[in-house]
């Protein structure tokens, strides 16, 4: 069939996403479909292009620039997902952009008025990189649905920034400049707060990380990579041959994660 | 189903079968979940009973088995209505101003002493087919996206994808495939690029063949102003509106129909196979911020339009106006070519020029009408087609029929994309087949609509002279 | 007493908690990232005028799901 999985992820993903880094900070923009994620991508940017209100418009990643505090950020809107399990080719998009794309900061935008649910997703990119805001949109709705929320709370529990925002009122959003410079330069560095998981994936998770740790090089998160290799996803061991030429299916290393799983 | 089993004989039964419940996958996800939820029960303070009256009262409507389609068809009836209804005075006062111009411009380079050709080549191809684009193009373009994107801002366009997708499973196709046909009603291009929505290759392919069915920026305005003339007699009675506004509901509809019958076809012939899984999210409704949407569009879509009326209209102007006035013996190209046209076209209850126009309309379809007209006038007199009741005048001295009107709005509807939609389809599958696919269908289905309406008109209007 | 039922069973207006998903492969990993892990609640809300699919509310979302995928979640009715 005439469709390959280039036509969707991986070239995509070389053509489009990797920038020539000069100067600039790199600021990737995940989010739950129907966050409010590109309101926030056109307030931060100041494009004006249109947003629907129907899951999976943000079909091709819309790129833009914004300056602030002196410093200019490169920001890319990545399509919206539930989750970076990488089920499917938005899912893949964004996963392979926050793990290899190495954005200096990952704005999750989470939809306030549905906290629980958006909190799976930061959940997941606070694993993968420590270099995570977490925007906390449709403030406004939120008010209007007499939901309540203690911020500081949520950014304790969670260990990253946290900015409460109304994107379509441009509340919030001087703030979450501030907050993504502070990332960016490391006058603020985000300490997430791990998620523990039961003794047996634990102890698996732990071994593996010994065993990866001297194939990634600090370049990946080794204990997020030994998660996913626990759930047997295997287009993360292609994502990590395509961008980082380490191919972890070498009989070798495969034995090893077999061995752990057994 | 398993109704009636109670708990543990299930987690026996499970226990039995190897329970994937168990794998690290699943326990890692619900990890996750508990995680999320023991934080927003900390955090959240005041979380009253989920506050979804409002959405679930208006998707009780909107959703109903008894409102639900009635409304769907309403909402395209009164969109097409106002849309048609709304065109009419800034089409005729943006013809004026330009054709206007146009006779400024003619005694301009009549003073300067240019060369007949240059003042043909500039003023009656280029710039008359840019001022009938924009006149004829803009108005209905500014009404329709505007009403279509409050809609979209609204979050009804999910909704649609939920009241329909039966028909999508019955077809074989995804449910997504309402959003990207919607998407085509923008442009086609766009339409295909968005099928990336849809995972599965082969429910991808489907939506991307069949999104030509949705009749796109180019072609609708086409369809408004033929029913406008031919079905509403110019749109002078409050019956001459609703007949044009049904007509054109009623192509929009029968391209809806073959979208389904054309996916159904394939999925049980080329493109075999059963439909993968399949989720929607029924976003909350929001209330659009109607005055920006409504200036952001109208703004976007003139941009739009004269951005191609110059890169695409101005240049076809050109290229067909040396087309209708350079002579080979006794008839100009545009003659010759049409001939060779005429005995296809008028086996299927149009004529030559028709075909012609729409061969050389393949870089845009806003060109088609403008193309087409061209060659009519390079025959007779020279007239400048400032409204709707000219434009019909002409139509008519070529012999036109209301069946013409009719099947020029069929094969309009079915015909092969335009160049850049082709080239999208191409870029998208990465193969040679599918693009030639996605003209050779809708042709086939295009030229036997046109063919049939012509011989039932005959028989009809037999058996109403006989 | 409650009782064990598919999601598509679920008549609309009443809800279940998930026991447990009946997917293998990628749909189930989909069916996991919607949130329908064991102890979920869901609500079913209302189905297409059509009769299918039917719009489930699943951790503060509202989520349509045909039936073939709702056959393959088991939930305790409450």
């Amino acid at each position: 069939m005439g469709l390959t999985n280039q036509a969707t992820g991986f070239r995509t993903l070389r053509e489009n996403f990797l920038p020539a880094r000069t100067g600039s900070y790199l600021v990737a923009l995940a989010g739950n479909p129907n966050a409010g994620k590109s309101t926030v991508f056109n307030a931060l940017t100041g494009l004006r292009q249109h947003t629907g209100n129907w899951p999976g418009k943000t079909v091709l990643q819309a790129r833009g620039r914004f300056t602030h505090q002196g410093h200019t950020f490169n920001l890319v809107d990545l399509p919206g997902t539930y989750s970076l399990l990488a089920n499917s080719a938005e899912e893949q998009v964004a996963r392979d952009f926050i793990c290899f794309g190495r954005p200096d900061v990952t704005v999750v935008v989470v939809d306030a008025t549905c906290l629980e649910r958006n909190l799976n997703l930061v959940l997941q990119v606070i694993e993968t990189t420590t270099a995570v805001v977490v925007c906390l949109n449709l403030m406004d709705e939120a008010r209007r649905k007499n939901i309540v929320i203690d911020v500081p709370l949520l950014a304790g529990e969670l260990g990253v920034p946290v900015v409460p925002a109304a994107a379509r009122k441009g509340e919030g959003l001087g703030r979450l400049k501030d907050v993504i410079a502070a990332v960016a330069t490391g006058a603020m560095r985000p300490v997430p707060t791990p998620i523990i998981y039961d003794d047996d994936i634990e102890a698996a998770a732990a071994r593996l990380v010994g065993q990866l740790q001297p194939h990634l090089k600090g370049r990946l998160n080794a204990r997020w990579v030994a998660l996913r290799l626990l759930e047997g996803d295997a287009t993360l061991l292609q994502g990590i041959q395509q961008f980082l030429g380490v191919d972890l299916s070498e009989p070798g290393i495969k034995l090893q994660v077999k061995e752990v799983l057994a | 189903m398993t109704g009636q089993k109670t708990d543990p004989v299930l987690v026996e039964a499970r226990r039995l079968a190897g329970d994937p419940e168990d794998s690290y996958r699943d326990r890692i996800v619900a990890a996750l979940y508990a995680r999320a939820q023991t934080i927003a029960y900390r955090t959240v303070k005041v979380a009253p009973a989920p506050c979804q009256d409002f959405d679930w009262r208006l998707d009780a409507i909107l959703t109903s088995r008894l409102w639900g389609y009635p409304i769907m068809l309403a909402l395209l009836a009164v969109v097409f209505w106002l849309t048609l209804k709304g065109a009419n005075y800034p089409s005729a006062l943006l013809a004026s101003l330009l054709f206007a111009f146009q006779d400024i411009l003619t005694s301009l380079f009549h003073q300067l002493g240019a060369p007949a050709w240059l003042h043909g080549i500039v003023v009656l191809g280029m710039y008359r087919t840019l001022a009938w684009v924009v006149a004829v193009m803009l108005p209905p373009m500014a009404i329709f996206f505007p009403l279509f994107t409050l809609l979209e801002d609204l979050g009804y366009l999910p909704r649609i994808a939920f009241n329909l997708d039966n028909f999508f499973k019955k077809a074989g196709a995804h449910g997504k495939q309402a959003l990207t046909m919607c998407m085509g009603f923008g442009c086609n291009a766009a339409g295909v690029v968005g099928c990336r929505i849809i995972d599965s290759p082969r429910e991808r392919l489907l939506a991307i063949l069949t999104n030509n069915f949705s009749p796109c920026n180019g072609r609708l305005p086409t369809l408004i102003t033929l029913a406008a003339i031919f079905m509403g007699g110019l749109l002078t009675t409050a019956a001459g509106a609703v007949a044009a506004t049904l007509t054109v509901a009623g192509i929009i509809l029968l391209g809806i129909v073959l979208m389904f019958f054309t996916s159904w076809l394939l999925s049980r012939t080329l493109l075999k196979g059963v439909p993968s899984s399949f989720t929607l999210e029924l976003p909350p409704y929001r209330p659009p911020q109607v005055l920006r949407v409504i200036t952001r569009s109208v703004l976007d879509r003139t941009l739009y339009v004269l951005a191609r009326a110059v890169l695409v209209a101005a240049p076809a102007g050109a290229f067909t106006w040396v087309l209708a006035n350079v002579h080979l013996g006794a008839f100009s190209i545009i003659d010759h070519m049409a001939g060779w046209l005429q005995p296809l076209g008028k086996a299927v209850g149009l004529d030559g020029y028709i075909l012609l126009a729409f061969i050389l309309g393949l870089p845009a379809n806003e060109i088609v009408i403008p193309i087409l007209l061209m060659s009519y006038l390079s025959i007779g007199m020279l007239t400048e087609v400032d409204s709707l009741a000219t434009l019909g005048e002409i139509l008519v001295r070529h012999g036109w029929t209301w069946v013409t009107a009719l099947n020029v709005m069929l094969f309009s509807l079915m015909h092969w994309p335009c160049g850049t939609t082709l080239l999208t389809i191409y870029k998208e599958t990465k193969s040679l087949k599918w693009p030639l696919l996605a003209a050779v269908i809708p042709t086939a289905l295009g030229l036997a609509a046109c063919f049939l309406v012509k011989l039932l008109a005959g028989l009809l209007g037999a058996a109403l002279g006989g | 007493m409650s009782t064990i039922t598919s999601l598509s069973n679920l008549r609309p207006g009443s809800s279940g908690e998930v026991v447990s998903l009946q997917a293998w492969g990628l749909t189930r990993r989909r069916l996991l990232d919607l949130g329908l892990v064991p102890g979920t609640r869901v609500v079913a809300l209302r189905r297409s005028p059509s009769g299918d699919p039917t719009a489930f509310f699943i951790r503060g979302a509202t989520i349509a799901l045909r039936r073939e995928e709702g056959r393959q979640v088991l939930v305790r009715t409450v």
